[in-house]
Parts: C-alpha cells; structure tokens; sequence
C-alpha cells in the first residue's frame, strides 16, 4: 500500500460547470449541500482534516465570464474568481487602484496567491484555530467559545463586536476593498444583487455561523471599484507574526483624497480586529479638512481604538492598531 | 503487470535480488499505478455532465515534464498524489500537505504551485514541470549544479520545491540579486534554515548561465 494513509482527502462529489448558467442553477439546485470551490486553499484543510463534510462541491474556476479586469464607465469591474497573483500584477488596478494590489501582495504565499482568487480571500471562513480544529463552538453549531474562555490563547483574536464568538475577519483585501469603497455582485438563479464592500461581511451577533450574507444557492461574481477613489491616496500595512503565510495580527487599509496638503475626504478600514473589517468612520470625519501629517496624525489616531474590549492575551492589539492608524494618516 | 503474489513482497536478508528502498517503493508504486490508472483510450476529456450518475473518475490529459499521459483519476487525488503515487514522480516531496510549507512545489504551466493543494481533476490540458523535469539529456541543469556546488541542499527534502520555485524566477529574470531571490523564494520553508546556501545557488545560477535556467 502506497504511504498515503492519513490525510488524503475524502471522496468528493465534484461539479464543474463550464458556463454561468449551469453553475447558477447548480448552486440553486444544492444548496446547502453545494460547497463552493475556486482556489481550494480553504477549502481542502477543512476535508483532509475531516472538520467539514460538504456533500458536493461546485468547482468554479472553469467560468470565464468571472474572470479578468475589466473597465466599465463608473470604474473597473474585477472578476471575482480571478487570482490574487493576476490581481497585483494588473496594470490598471495598479495605476488606479493600488491599494488592492498592495493588500493582494501580502496574503499568504506567492504559491498560495498562483491558484487564491479574490473572492476566495473575501469569503474564506473564520481562522480561529479552536473552530478550525472541529470543536462544536458557537459557530459550529454548539454552545460556547473556547477562545474566550480564562485559560484561552486567544493573541490573534476580537478587540471589537465579540458576540459570543470572538473570531476575527482574516482577509487582507477586504479592509483595502472598505476603504476603495468597492460594490460586491452576487449572483443566483434569481438575479443580480450588489452590497456594499463593508456591508458583505457580519459579525456574530448579526449570524454566528457564518461570516458574509452569502445564502445558498448564491455566488461572488464581481468586484466594482468606483472611479471615485481612483488614484488617491492609499496606505496598506499588515503585521504578521511572519511575512509569509500568516494571517494579519492587525492591518490597515486607507485611501485619502488629499489637495493642497489638506485631507478632503478619506475611507479608513481595519482587518482582524473584528469579525468583519472595521471601518472607522469616526477617524474618517474627524480627518475632513485637516492636514496630512504627523500632529493630525497624533491627533486623530487614538479615535480608532476607542471601545475596544481587549480579552485575556491580546491586549497589545490596541495600542498596535493605533499605531498603524497613526502610520496610514500620516504616509 | 507483475505477479499479484509479489505484490508487497519484501526481499529477505538472503533474497538473490538485491533492492534498494527506492526501486521497492517504485515497485510497489507501479503495482497499484497499474491497477487504477485504467483505461488508455478515454473519449471526451474534461468537465462531467452535469446530469451524468456519480462517476468513479475523471478522464484528464495532462503534460508531465514534456510526456503527454491521458488518465482516469479520482476527483479527490490531489496533484502530488498523481505525481508520486500514479506516475511515480517521488521527486515531488510532500511536507506539510497544507499549503503552509512548500516542499511539494510543482510549476504548472510555468507558475509555481503546492501540488498537495491542487486537485488532480485540474490538470486537465497543463501542463506540469516537476523536479525530475530540471535535468535536460543526463545533465543536471544549471540551478541543480548550483545547489550542489553551494550545499543548497541540507537534508534535502526542501530541494525539489526550491528549485522548481527557483526555476520560476530564472525564466522570468535570468539574473535576480539576492533580494530577488529571498523574495521569490518566501513560500518554501527549509527546516534545515539553510536559507543562505539556497539564495547564492539561485544567484549564482544566475549568474553562471546569464540567462535560461
């Protein structure tokens, strides 16, 4: 017998639409039972660990029509299966839009960012490693946290929205997609229907057991960046425990429209903080008219903290994203 | 086919036939190649109908390293198990099997991927290069010969991944500086932290050829 006794994946019932339609009503018809596949990289640690069990799996990555850059009248429409790699290395989200590129560039692995699409960094599920390790949690299914309770190691956790869970968002590009003040199209066999970037994520009090309002039967088709905040000003930084691989400790995503030195307007959002990127529109306000620097900077920054509910280990997240605030008002 | 009464049979201390780990664990690797990789005459490769009853397998034609091979595989073989298990490419190493460590680096259509998270049923019409790829008419290839004139290689079980990452980078920038080098090469870990040897074998490989890897 071939050493392959452990971790090999389970038997998978594998969909591949070719075409829009099919995939749509393929969703529709499984529903629940229909897991959504594009890159796989969330997907295939859930499987050889054994921690989720989806009866069908629709494989998206042969759909064309949702991939690929293009320029629409209003912006540029991003299809949202194409892959992170083809994302930071695009001329015009670059010259446009860099702040996508910026955040794209610092998920994961180059190798992990070859196969990642966008939509996969949007959607993937909650890293908390307690719900990731199978146990029954709140968003599980079960009846308690295991990241909140005294003894629990919980650095990489909540400062904000704890609702029983305490999981953080973990996506690098949906702070910076906030902050562009991106719209999201999701489809099904019904239509067409656009959220706002911000309002495509929940946190736990909204659903527990989920972290965006996909519903069965639903698919992430595209991303509109507006033609609005093309070419402002933008500022990424995500920390780390390592450059490579891990998920953000904290980052930070801005895009500021600046004239002659004064702040007119500007879109601040931060990742794993919360259970969904936190925009801080209380900063954003009180930026409008003053200038882009360090005193504004010391100011204001403190703003972006304010309510934060520290749990037992990850206390040091607080004055960490006030600094990357103060860092990203400043440039 | 061999005999299926040899199958697993492991050669005692006083066997006439004297084999090395190696040649047993491709022995045995063919025994069980040949027994699922089924039919060498497929019709219509690619998607399955979305009304079709639940198959056993997916017909795919893919590129190995220049060979076209057309297979029935499992939907949930991912590619490192179709290299090593099916096709008995045991370059390819499997080290976490997460993604999270890059000793299974494969390039796939030019582009490096982990080929443990990669499904087999995906390499329908790619082409795939693996490590046993690298050497060109018995010699090894210019980055090979720099690992072993710089020790790239320590325990060794990263290597295939380095160098198919590394062959990456030298066929988009023949001659990258270290930080080229330590950037490119960010997703494969070297447990051995033999990470110094590695970057001056890329760079010097570089160097050495002025150009193609």
């Amino acid at each position: 017998m071939v050493a392959t006794t452990h971790d090999v994946m389970p038997d998978i019932e594998l969909y591949q639409p070719t075409d829009e339609a099919n995939a749509l009503s393929l969703a529709s018809t499984l529903g629940e039972d229909g897991w959504l596949l594009a890159g796989g990289q969330d997907t295939y640690g859930w499987l050889k660990d054994r921690n989720k069990s989806p009866a069908a799996m629709i494989e998206l990555t042969k759909i064309d029509a949702w991939k690929g850059v293009r320029e629409t009248a209003n912006g540029i429409e991003i299809g949202a299966l194409t892959t992170l790699t083809e994302i930071i290395n695009d001329p015009l989200i670059k010259s446009r839009y860099g702040l996508l590129s910026m955040a794209a560039s610092r998920v994961a692995s180059p190798q992990i960012r070859n196969v990642g699409t966008l939509a996969g960094n949007l959607a993937q599920d909650a890293r908390c490693w307690y719900y990731r390790r199978g146990l029954d949690c709140y968003r599980a299914g079960g009846n308690l946290c295991y990241a909140d309770a005294p003894e629990s190691l919980n650095r990489e956790h909540a400062l904000f929205g704890q609702s029983r869970c305490v999981a953080v968002s973990p996506s690098d590009t949906a702070p910076a997609l906030v902050a562009l003040d991106a719209t999201l199209v999701i489809s099904s066999e019904r239509g067409q229907r656009r959220v706002a970037a911000e309002d495509f994520f929940v946190g736990p009090a909204v659903d527990i057991e989920h972290m965006t309002i996909l519903r069965p039967g639903e698919i992430l088709t595209s991303v509109l960046l507006p033609n609005s905040w093309a070419n402002a000003e933008f500022y990424f930084e995500k920390v780390a425990d390592r450059n490579v691989w891990d998920f953000a400790l904290v980052s930070v995503a801005a895009a500021m429209k600046v004239s002659d030195g004064t702040i007119q307007d500007a879109r601040l959002a931060c990742g794993a903080v919360e259970a969904k990127p936190r925009r801080l529109t209380a900063v954003e306000s009180a930026l409008r008219g003053k200038p882009r620097n360090e005193a504004t900077a010391n100011q204001v920054a403190s703003i972006a903290t304010q309510g934060a509910r520290p749990l037992n280990y990850n206390h040091f997240k607080v004055p960490l994203m006030e600094n990357l605030v103060k860092r990203a008002i400043r440039g | 086919m061999s005999d299926p009464s040899e199958k697993g049979k492991i050669p005692g201390p006083d066997s006439a036939v004297e084999l090395s780990r190696r040649d047993f664990l491709r022995n045995t690797g063919a025994t069980v190649a040949a027994t699922t990789v089924a039919p060498a005459v497929l019709g219509a490769a690619g998607a399955r109908a979305q009304d079709a009853p639940p198959a056993t397998g997916t017909d795919i034609q893919l590129t190995v390293n220049g060979v076209s091979h057309r297979l029935t595989v499992q939907d949930h073989w991912t590619l490192v198990e179709l290299l090593r298990d099916h096709l008995q490419l045991t370059g390819t190493k499997i080290g976490c099997n997460r993604s999270e460590c890059g000793a299974c680096t494969v390039l796939v259509d030019g582009q490096p991927m982990y080929s443990c998270s990669q499904l087999a049923v995906w390499m329908d019409g790619r082409q795939v290069t693996t490590v046993e790829g690298l050497v060109q008419d018995g010699q090894l290839s210019p980055l090979q010969q720099a690992f072993v004139d710089h020790n790239g290689a320590q325990c060794g079980f990263c290597t295939p991944g380095q160098l198919m990452t590394a062959t990456a980078l030298l066929n988009s920038n023949p001659s990258p500086d270290a930080a080229a080098v330590k950037s490119a090469l960010v997703g494969n870990i070297c447990r051995c932290s033999n990470y110094n040897a590695i970057v001056e074998a890329v760079v010097d490989a570089g160097r050495r050829n002025g150009g193609a890897a």
